[in-house]
């Protein structure tokens, strides 16, 4: 018989809060999962699955792990929801920190899986159940609950407050005067165009890529905005850690404060799990077939820009670069192709990934995985595997990537690897190769003699 | 025992009510479970509002021909192997001539059928594909790592009506009245089997993918194969 191995990981977040938990508890818990809030979808892809094992190409785990049967998406579902069904309900505290091992740190929910069973069970749709019933537990990763619990209070994943948003835009408003004249970073200007929706650490310490950002609406002259009140976070932690309520409390704020604006449509940061959760996950659960106010990815905008000729490449960037499909925006939404025609237009040397587009490898840090912290970075690390070596194929330098946890684990890649790449978001990329119109440009202390 | 298998009152029993019992329960049950699906379905708030025709045909399309999609690509013996079971399971009962010959006698209706050699081959092939399913689960470990005693059950469920009417057909082992029997009882069995057993991913098939070829198509923007 196969065993599963892994390695001894101390997270108080599992092994303090499964102390906390009675056996009738974790049975009424999964119980009311399974049956009240899980409906036809469990029981047709139980009862369908033939255990063919067909899925397994599919996982960049199983991939990663040099093709070990136990991180095999099937596998995944057998040592969870299969074992919860089969025993009604009725586990151990240490059994449910398996099934929270498995569906938090194991599955990304990339759902590259749906693609490659020939019956299409979602089989990212069963982990989401089982970080659900962990979730409900409180038996997760700690720095994953913290976050959700930052939700509660905050409205923003990284408890950023909201006055001090509002001083962090003015100072970024400042410095972005070195670059742009006259810039403005205007918020909360009703009936704009567009609401950038930033990632709560574009305004704690990555303020880099809100001025990125900003640089590039100042540019390409949009009419855009930003709200100074709570609702201006994109992202959605609370998704990832199975707490549905307040998922759905953080996406209407959000929608909220698009409607309060009254823009045309609102902008998340370059980030997937945000772009998912308002999209799928949040509309979804507040009763939205598509959500109610159109809502874009910065890869479309910054593909609109450059399709209309609103932003133009000075100078293209020479260096071999690829790119990194997002799970959450390509193979949830299908902008692969409008991420490869902003990066072809800003670059001279393309070179495409295999597999490519939907079927590419997920990042190994989606759906929340980045933010569980340094007792888990290992799983990032050898899960990306597949990953990185893909990308090192193509024998690119640079690797565009347009989503904060496929930005930072594969930075943390290369590091591992030990590689020459480099990984940048597309704002970085067109920062440094669009062209700053003439009325826009500083005179700078050297220029001004001329 | 031996005499009551082969006593003609046996015989014409499992000619006769039994065909009707297992037609009935089959198709009754095969109705049931898919309307309980579609039902449920109803309660799953987000399964109905994104189902699309023509994404769920490009789904099936796909599905159904061999090396439409990428993972049959990159598995190509399972690929092969699974399109001629499948084929061999469905056309070879239905177009064989004895079968046929019993559609006539009890109802009149006759249409075209299977050379006998090749009725023949199609059945060792059906069977040559389930040892081979049964060597994948024990050999293959990310296979044997979900095999339950079930999946054991329904491969040999398949088989049986197969084994046996090769056996009869070329009486060998046990003799040609024992063997027909036998065969006629185990498709019975399988066909009663059907809607009760994971056997009725033949049923559930169009559903999930109807589903998964719509959320990727109208939803997702991206290709599900």
């Amino acid at each position: 018989m196969i065993k599963m191995q892994r390695k001894t990981v101390s997270d108080p977040g599992f092994d303090k809060t499964v102390k906390n938990l009675t056996p009738e508890k974790i049975t009424q818990t999964i119980n009311y999962v399974l049956e009240k809030e899980a409906a036809a979808r469990l029981k047709a892809y139980v009862e369908t699955c033939i255990h063919c094992g067909l899925c397994n190409e599919a996982c960049h785990f199983y991939v990663s792990y040099d093709r070990d049967p136990s991180y095999a998406p099937v596998a995944k579902v057998r040592q969870t929801i299969w074992d919860m069904m089969k025993k009604k309900g009725k586990v151990d505290a240490e059994t449910l920190k398996m099934y929270a091992r498995i569906g938090f740190t194991e599955c990304n929910i990339c759902r590259r899986c749906s693609m490659y069973c020939p019956f299409g069970i979602d089989i990212g749709y069963m982990m989401i159940l089982v970080r659900r019933i962990c979730g409900l537990l409180k038996v997760a990763p700690l720095y994953l609950q913290d976050q959700g619990y930052s939700h509660m209070y905050t409205y923003t994943q990284a408890w950023v407050a909201q006055d001090d948003w509002v001083d962090t835009v003015q100072f970024v408003e400042e410095e972005l005067r070195m670059d742009i004249k006259n810039a403005r970073i205007p918020l909360d200007k009703e009936g704009a165009e567009i609401m950038y929706s930033p990632h709560s650490l574009e305004a704690k310490f990555k303020t880099n890529l809100l001025s990125n950002i900003a640089k590039i609406m100042s540019v390409a002259r949009a009419d855009w905005t930003m709200p100074s009140f709570d609702g201006w976070d994109s992202t959605n932690q609370a998704m990832h850690v199975g707490d549905n309520e307040t998922m759905g409390m953080v996406e209407r704020m959000h929608f909220n404060a698009g409607f309060k604006l009254k823009v045309r449509k609102i902008v998340t940061s370059e980030c997937g799990h945000s772009f998912r959760a308002a999209v799928y996950d949040g509309s979804r659960s507040l009763g939205w077939k598509e959500p109610p106010i159109t809502y874009i990815q910065p890869t479309q905008l910054f593909y609109e820009f450059v399709r209309d000729g609103r932003i133009k490449i000075a100078n293209k960037l020479k260096e071999p670069v690829t790119v990194q499909d997002p799970c959450s925006i390509v193979r949830n939404r299908g902008l692969g192709g409008m991420l490869r025609s902003v990066v072809k237009a800003a670059c001279e040397d393309f070179r495409d990934v295999k597999p490519r587009l939907e079927h590419n490898f997920c990042c190994a840090a989606g759906s929340g995985v980045i933010n569980y912290g340094p007792p888990w970075k290992f799983i990032r690390m050898e899960g990306g595997r597949a990953k990185i070596e893909q990308l090192h194929a193509t024998g690119a330098k640079i690797v565009i990537a347009p989503c904060h946890s496929c930005h930072k684990t594969i930075e943390e890649l290369i590091a591992y690897y030990k590689l020459d790449m480099h990984v940048m978001f597309i704002s970085e990329l067109l920062v440094k190769t669009m062209e700053i119109p003439e009325d826009m440009q500083v005179l700078k202390p050297g220029k001004a003699e001329v | 025992m031996y005499e009551f298998l082969t006593s003609i009152e046996a015989y014409n029993f499992l000619k006769g009510p039994m065909v009707w019992i297992a037609f009935i329960v089959f198709i009754c049950g095969s109705v049931y479970r898919v309307i309980l699906l579609i039902i449920l379905a109803k309660k799953d708030k987000v399964v109905y509002p994104y189902l699309s025709l023509k994404y769920a045909f490009r789904s099936f399309l796909h599905w159904l021909i061999p090396f439409g999609s990428r993972n049959m690509r990159l598995h190509p013996w399972m690929t092969v192997f699974a399109f001629i079971f499948h084929i061999g399971l469905l056309f070879t009962p239905v177009f064989l001539y004895p079968h046929i010959v019993l559609w006539h006698k009890a109802w009149g209706m006759r249409w075209w059928s299977l050379p006998e050699n090749i009725a023949d081959i199609m059945t060792l092939i059906v069977i040559l594909c389930c040892i081979f399913f049964i060597l994948r689960r024990i050999f293959a470990s990310e296979v044997r790592f979900v095999t339950y005693a079930s999946d054991y059950l329904i491969i040999t469920i398949a088989a049986a009506p197969f084994i046996t009417g090769f056996l009869a057909f070329h009486q060998l082992v046990v003799p040609y009245r024992l063997m027909l029997m036998l065969h006629i009882l185990l498709g019975e069995i399988m066909l009663m089997a059907i809607p009760f057993t994971r056997l009725s991913h033949m049923l559930s098939f169009w559903l999930t993918r109807a589903h998964t070829g719509s959320e990727f198509g109208v939803f997702r923007h991206s290709k599900d194969y």
